[in-house]
C-alpha cells in the first residue's frame, strides 16, 4: 500500500482522511512493514465501508487486513439502525460465524510425541474434511430447524458435546433470535449432510504445543501452560452459511438501489438494519451462526473421542469458542454514550476487556479469549481483549495471519508433498486428502502471524498471551 | 486476455485468498461452459468422467449476473450430489441459462479434491466481447 496517502496516528494507527461519500475516516491498524505488504485494495474497500449509511466512528481493518469481497477481510464497521444504518451481507462474509475453537487437554507434548504418528491417523481417519467427505449426521427438516435454533446446545442435547462447554462459547452456545424460517431450502439441502465436517481451504484441526507464554498471570487462568498440548479447530457454517450468504448478496445489491443507497462496488450490497431485507438476513445468518456453533461443537467432540481412545484418564476442556465472520448486535460507548450498534467483524475476532457481562465468571475478571490462526508451519497465538479493546475498534482484534501469496502463487513455489515431507522433519505431522491443498495452503504463502499479533497488541486491540506451534494438522 | 493463444478456452487467476475463474468461447454461453472447467480445476486437477447428466436452470437480470447464477448453481449441485463436473453445456436466452453439467460422484482417493468452491463472487466479475472476437466470462471464485 502506498503509505504516503494515509494520515500516520503512531506506529500502528492509520487514517485515511474522509473524501469522496466517505462518511467518517477509515482507520488501518499495523505497523508500517506490515501496512507496506497490504493490499492497494483494502484502502478501497476500507474507504468504501465508510460510505456506508449509519457507520459510526470509522471503518476499522485489522493488521492482518487483505482483499476481501466488499469490505476488506480483516474489517470491522459498526452501524446505528437508529440512524440509518445497514446489515451487508458481504460484510458478514460467506463463510458466515466461521471461527476457532481451542481446548486444552492438559497433556505434555512428550506424552503426544509418544503415540504422534498414529494420533494423527486416527485424527484424520475421525475427522471429515475437505470436499467429498462423508458426515455420518444426516438431519431431516425437523432436526434442521432445531439445530439452526439451538447451535451449540442443540449438538449437546444430542450427545454431541459436554454442558459445560455452553459457557465457553459465544452467546452461550446458542445465538438468540434465529430464524430457521428466513433460511431457503436451498441453503438447507447444501447442509443437510455437512454436520460435523471441516470443510477445505485454510480449516483446519490441529494439535498445538504452547512454547512460548508472553503473560503467566493470564495465561494461568487461562489454564496455558508451557509444554502442554491444546487443540484447535477452524471452521464455520460449511454449505449453509455459502448459500445463505450468496442468496442475500444477490437480494440486497437490488436493496440497496431501492433504498437510494450508491454502492461503489456490488459486493457492499446491504439493507437497512429496519427493513424487510434487513430483519429477514439477520434471522437467516443467526441461524448459521448457531450452525457453526453446533458444527464446532461437533468436532470437538469427535476430537475427545479419538483423545479418550489415547488417553483415558484425560478430558479436553473448551477454553473458548469464538468466530470471526459476524453481525452482532452489541452495547458500546461512544462519545460517552452507551449506543446499541450492529457490528460487522469480517475476518476479525470479538475482543471482550475484562469486566464484559458476556464472559463467563472464571473469564470476567480476566478479559476474554483471543483465538489468532496461523499456518501450519508458523503455528497460532491465544491473545486476549484488554481495557483499550472496545475504544480501538468496537472489541475487535485480528484473526489470523492472512496470506501474503495467492494461491496460484503458492502453487508454483511448493510441493504438498515436499512440504509434508519438510514439516515433519520438524516434527509435524500434516494429514489431508490433497497434495494440492497443503501447497496452496504453504506456510510461506501466509504473513508472519507473530508480527500481526505483535501489531495488534501494540495497537491495543489485544494482548499477547501464548503461542502455539502445530504437532499435528489435519486439513480439508 | 492479452498473451493467451486463441486455443486456450480457460484459466484460473490468482486472487489474494481464493481463485478467479475464466472461460473464452465464441458466444457468451460458451465462455460460461468454458468458465465452468475452470471451476471444476478449482477443486481437482483429475480426469472426471461423465457418468451422470445433471440439468441446471438460473435466471438473472444482466448478463453478468447470469453467469455468477450458472456457477453458483454448478457449485449447489456438486455439493448437494457430491460430484463433480467435466463437461458443461449452455444454452442463454434472454434473461434465462439452461446448463447440463456431465459429471461423477466424487472418488476421494481418484480426485483428490483440493479445494471446495463456496460461491461465486461479483468480484473481478466480467462478461464482455474482446478485441479479437471472443467472449470471455470471468469472476473470483470464494474458496
Amino acid at each position: 500500500m502506498d503509505i504516503s496517502r494515509l494520515t500516520k496516528v503512531d506506529a500502528t494507527t492509520w487514517r485515511i482522511e474522509p473524501h469522496g461519500a466517505m462518511r467518517v475516516p477509515a482507520i488501518i491498524y499495523a505497523d508500517e512493514s506490515l501496512l507496506r505488504d497490504i493490499d492497494d485494495k483494502v484502502y478501497e474497500q476500507a474507504a468504501n465501508v465508510a460510505t456506508l449509511p449509519g457507520i459510526v466512528g470509522a471503518s476499522y481493518a485489522m493488521p492482518d487486513a487483505h482483499w476481501g469481497y466488499g469490505f476488506p477481510i480483516g474489517g470491522v464497521a459498526a452501524f446505528d439502525p437508529e440512524d440509518g444504518g445497514v446489515v451487508s451481507a458481504g460484510g458478514v462474509g460467506f463463510d458466515i460465524s466461521c471461527g476457532v475453537r481451542s481446548m486444552l487437554t492438559g497433556l505434555k507434548v512428550t506424552d503426544i510425541v509418544r503415540v504422534q504418528n498414529s494420533l494423527a491417523e486416527s485424527l484424520f481417519e475421525q475427522i471429515p474434511a475437505g470436499l467429498g467427505s462423508k458426515g455420518a449426521i444426516t438431519l431431516d427438516d425437523a432436526e434442521m430447524d432445531a439445530m439452526l435454533r439451538g447451535g451449540a446446545r442443540w449438538a449437546i442435547d444430542h450427545g454431541w458435546g459436554e454442558l459445560r462447554d455452553l459457557e465457553r462459547i459465544e452467546e452461550g452456545g446458542t445465538m438468540a433470535g434465529a430464524q430457521p424460517e428466513c433460511i431457503s431450502e436451498r441453503a438447507k439441502k447444501r447442509q443437510q449432510r455437512e454436520m460435523g465436517t471441516l470443510g477445505s481451504g485454510n480449516h483446519y484441526l490441529e494439535v498445538q504445543a504452547i512454547v512460548e507464554i508472553y503473560d503467566a498471570t493470564v495465561a494461568r487462568a487461562f489454564g496455558l501452560v508451557q509444554d502442554e498440548v491444546v487443540v484447535t479447530i477452524h471452521c464455520g457454517s460449511r454449505g449453509l452459511g455459502h448459500q445463505i450468504g450468496t442468496e442475500f448478496l444477490k437480494e440486497m445489491v437490488t436493496t440497496a438501489k431501492d433504498a437510494g443507497i450508491e454502492l461503489p462496488d456490488r459486493e457492499l450490497a446491504c439493507a437497512p438494519i429496519r427493513s424487510e431485507v434487513g430483519e429477514r438476513y439477520l434471522g437467516a445468518m443467526r441461524g448459521a451462526i448457531n450452525c457453526a456453533l453446533a458444527n464446532r461443537e461437533i468436532l470437538g467432540h469427535f476430537a475427545r473421542r479419538v483423545f479418550k481412545h489415547f488417553f483415558p484418564t484425560h478430558d479436553l476442556a473448551l477454553l473458548y469458542d469464538v468466530s470471526h465472520n459476524t453481525c452482532k448486535v452489541e452495547r458500546h460507548e461512544v462519545d460517552g454514550k452507551q449506543r446499541e450498534l450492529y457490528v460487522h467483524r469480517k475476518g476479525a475476532t470479538r475482543a471482550f476487556g475484562p469486566g464484559h457481562a458476556e464472559l463467563p465468571e472464571a473469564l470476567r475478571p480476566i478479559g476474554q479469549p483471543v483465538l489468532i490462526g496461523g499456518s501450519m508451519g508458523t503455528g497460532s497465538h491465544i491473545l486476549v481483549g484488554t481495557e483499550t479493546s472496545e475504544k480501538k475498534a468496537f472489541s475487535s482484534a485480528c484473526h489470523g495471519a492472512g496470506r501474503a501469496l495467492s494461491r496460484h502463487a503458492a502453487l508454483k513455489l511448493w510441493s504438498g508433498r515436499a512440504l509434508i515431507e519438510e514439516l515433519a522433519t520438524e516434527g509435524i505431522l500434516i494429514r489431508s486428502p490433497s497434495m494440492r491443498g497443503v501447497a496452496e495452503e504453504a506456510p510461506g504463502a501466509y504473513k508472519d502471524v507473530g508480527a500481526v499479533v505483535a501489531a495488534a497488541e501494540h495497537a491495543g486491540l489485544a494482548h499477547r498471551v501464548a503461542r502455539l506451534r502445530p504437532l499435528i494438522c489435519i486439513k480439508g | 486476455m492479452n498473451g493467451v493463444a486463441p486455443d486456450v478456452k480457460w484459466e484460473r487467476f490468482p486472487h489474494d485468498a481464493d481463485i478467479g475463474v475464466r472461460g473464452w468461447g465464441a458466444s457468451p454461453a460458451e465462455a460460461f461452459e468454458q468458465a465452468a472447467l475452470a471451476l471444476t480445476r478449482v477443486a481437482t486437477d483429475a480426469e472426471v468422467r461423465e457418468l451422470v447428466r445433471v440439468e441446471v436452470r438460473c435466471e438473472a437480470p444482466d448478463i453478468e449476473l447470469l453467469f455468477v447464477e450458472w456457477l453458483n448453481a454448478i457449485i449447489f449441485e456438486m455439493a448437494t450430489r457430491n460430484m463433480l463436473f467435466g463437461r458443461f453445456k449452455v444454452n442463454i436466452i434472454g434473461t434465462q441459462l439452461e446448463g447440463s453439467l456431465w459429471g461423477e460422484p466424487v472418488d476421494v482417493a481418484r480426485h483428490t479434491p483440493a479445494c471446495e468452491p463456496k460461491g461465486a463472487t461479483y468480484t473481478e466479475l466480467k462478461v464482455a466481447r474482446e478485441e479479437d472476437g471472443r467472449w470471455s466470462a470471468a469472476c473470483v471464485i470464494d474458496v
